[in-house]
């Protein structure tokens, strides 16, 4: 991988963001907003829930992060939906750079965005609730990467999805994690579910990472086997995303939809 | 760099968009597209980028398979403009040059983009963005972006469509004085026959995904018996 061509199209989305002052804004709104309205559901359950009584906290610090998990993947698919809408395409794809270094200039980039909106939403959650992710101790680094790896994913699939059936796909974009959402179990037990769906439910990597950070905050005790799983899980489905991109982009060259691709 | 298509075909689902149509480009000589809309340009142009793989034929640039060899080894040294794909609209008009420069490994950046820039007259709207520039500013950027790496093989769809003739001459003396000074192969698809004229040292016709007809432009008149180019190419298209 020739990581001068990566930065080049890291770069790209780095002019565009300090170039454009709504979409700094859009990208530290929204996760702010998620803050204050979790926040507020936080601190009634907290007063007059039995499960969420002593653990103030639990549901704001699951909100930042399945929030980070959106953000990540939203970030992903953002950037990819951008060649498409300046009509950028073509020349993305026939410039020399590989399949690997389109994903890992994404993937990279994608992080960048991410952390512009969620830093400051996860500070502010400090003063205004008193509730602080970074309470879950070191295991948050690892949840984190698990997490990250898992929205990249998404967004590898759902780009994949776009060079296939090309921008009539992009609503599937918005709407991949909010399918996904119930089955992840972000703020409620897996056994929630009804028994035929925690079969689905375990096969994805939130069902664990939540329930260990419920664990961690609510029990004050740390187990690393169900991040690990996760973890792996993650990189599993992210191993199967490179596999369904190369698929579609290949695909995509038997079909020729790569040179008129744009809105 | 030199250009040999073999049997090219390409069928997509139910139609047959090239049909196993065969030419050479010679190093550092101008190759002229020419064709009705649909007739299977934009394809053929597709497929020697490797963004379209062809259903059956071979694409050989100096010597190498692009669909097998190292693509991306042989499209450091190839660039494409067409006025049909644009440049980021929201980044200026340097911070696109940088970007490409950098995904083609140009060494100094910062001198070829102010090479280029003063070449194609860019410096007056350089630091603005590309999304605000009038048709003819984009096209000199699309054109400048298709020569920031300078390409071996350079392939130009429609270079100058929808400019005034004085852009539209600009871009022709300067594409003519580039070829001069540069050791590059073009191949230039237009429907302007007084620039395929003035540019080309030889030309192909396409119509309905076959090759119809090729050799230079007096050549092709001569064996039409027409006054000019565009007489030619309506008699062809036409098939009259």
């Amino acid at each position: 991988m020739n990581l001068s061509k990566i930065y080049a199209l890291s770069l790209r989305h780095i002019f565009l963001i300090k170039s454009s002052f709504p979409r700094l804004l859009d990208l530290l709104y929204w996760p702010t907003i998620q803050i204050f309205l979790w926040g507020f559901i936080s601190k009634f359950f907290t007063l007059n829930s039995t499960y969420y009584n002593n653990t103030v906290g639990v549901i704001l610090t699951a909100a930042i992060l399945y929030d980070f998990l959106f953000r990540s993947s939203i970030s992903y698919n953002m950037m990819f939906l951008e060649e498409i809408w300046s009509r950028n395409f073509t020349n993305l794809f026939i410039s020399p750079i590989k399949i690997s270094e389109i994903i890992a200039a994404l993937t990279l980039t994608a992080i960048f965005r991410t952390l512009i909106g969620m830093v400051p939403a996860s500070l502010i959650a400090i003063p205004l609730f008193g509730v602080s992710i970074f309470s879950v101790g070191p295991a948050l680094i690892f949840l984190l990467i698990s997490l990250y790896i898992f929205g990249v994913t998404l967004g590898l699939l759902v780009t994949a999805g776009l060079i296939r059936f090309g921008p009539s796909f992009e609503n599937i974009a918005w709407a991949s994690l909010f399918f996904l959402a119930p089955l992840g179990c972000i703020y409620y037990p897996v056994e929630i579910l009804p028994e035929w769906l925690r079969v689905i439910a375990n096969a994805l990597p939130l069902v664990h990472l939540f329930e260990e950070m419920r664990n961690i905050l609510m029990n004050n005790t740390v187990s690393y086997l169900p991040i690990m799983k996760g973890f792996l899980i993650s990189l599993l489905y992210f191993t199967f995303g490179v596999f369904i991109f190369y698929l579609a982009y290949f695909g995509a060259r038997v079909r020729g939809t790569l040179i008129n691709m744009g809105e | 760099m030199n250009v040999k298509i073999k049997n090219l075909y390409k069928k997509f689902e139910n139609k047959i968009a090239v049909n196993g149509i065969n030419f050479n480009i010679s190093e550092n000589s101008t190759l002229g597209l020419l064709g009705p809309n649909g007739c299977g340009k934009t394809t053929t142009i597709g497929m020697i980028l490797g963004l379209i793989k062809p259903s059956k034929g071979e694409i050989y640039i100096d010597g190498l398979d692009i669909n097998k060899n190292d693509r991306i080894k042989l499209l450091e040294k190839i660039n494409f403009a067409s006025p049909y794909i644009e440049l980021p609209k929201k980044l200026t008009v340097r911070q696109n040059l940088e970007i490409f420069a950098r995904l083609y490994g140009v060494r100094d950046i910062e001198n070829s983009i102010d090479q280029i820039a003063n070449d194609l007259d860019l410096k007056k709207f350089i630091g603005k963005k590309t999304g605000e520039l009038s048709s003819g500013q984009k096209n000199r950027v699309s054109l400048a972006k298709s020569l920031i790496n300078e390409p071996k093989l350079l392939l130009l769809d429609e270079p100058t469509a929808s400019l005034d003739p004085d852009i539209g001459d600009f871009i022709r003396g300067y594409l003519e004085k580039y070829k001069k000074n540069k050791n590059v192969t073009i191949l230039l698809a237009s429907h302007n026959m007084s620039e395929v004229e003035r540019l080309c040292d030889e030309v192909i016709m396409m119509k309905n995904g076959s090759l119809v007809d090729e050799g230079t432009c007096n050549q092709l008149i001569k064996k039409h018996g027409r006054s000019n180019l565009e007489e030619t190419f309506l008699k062809i298209a036409r098939g009259k």
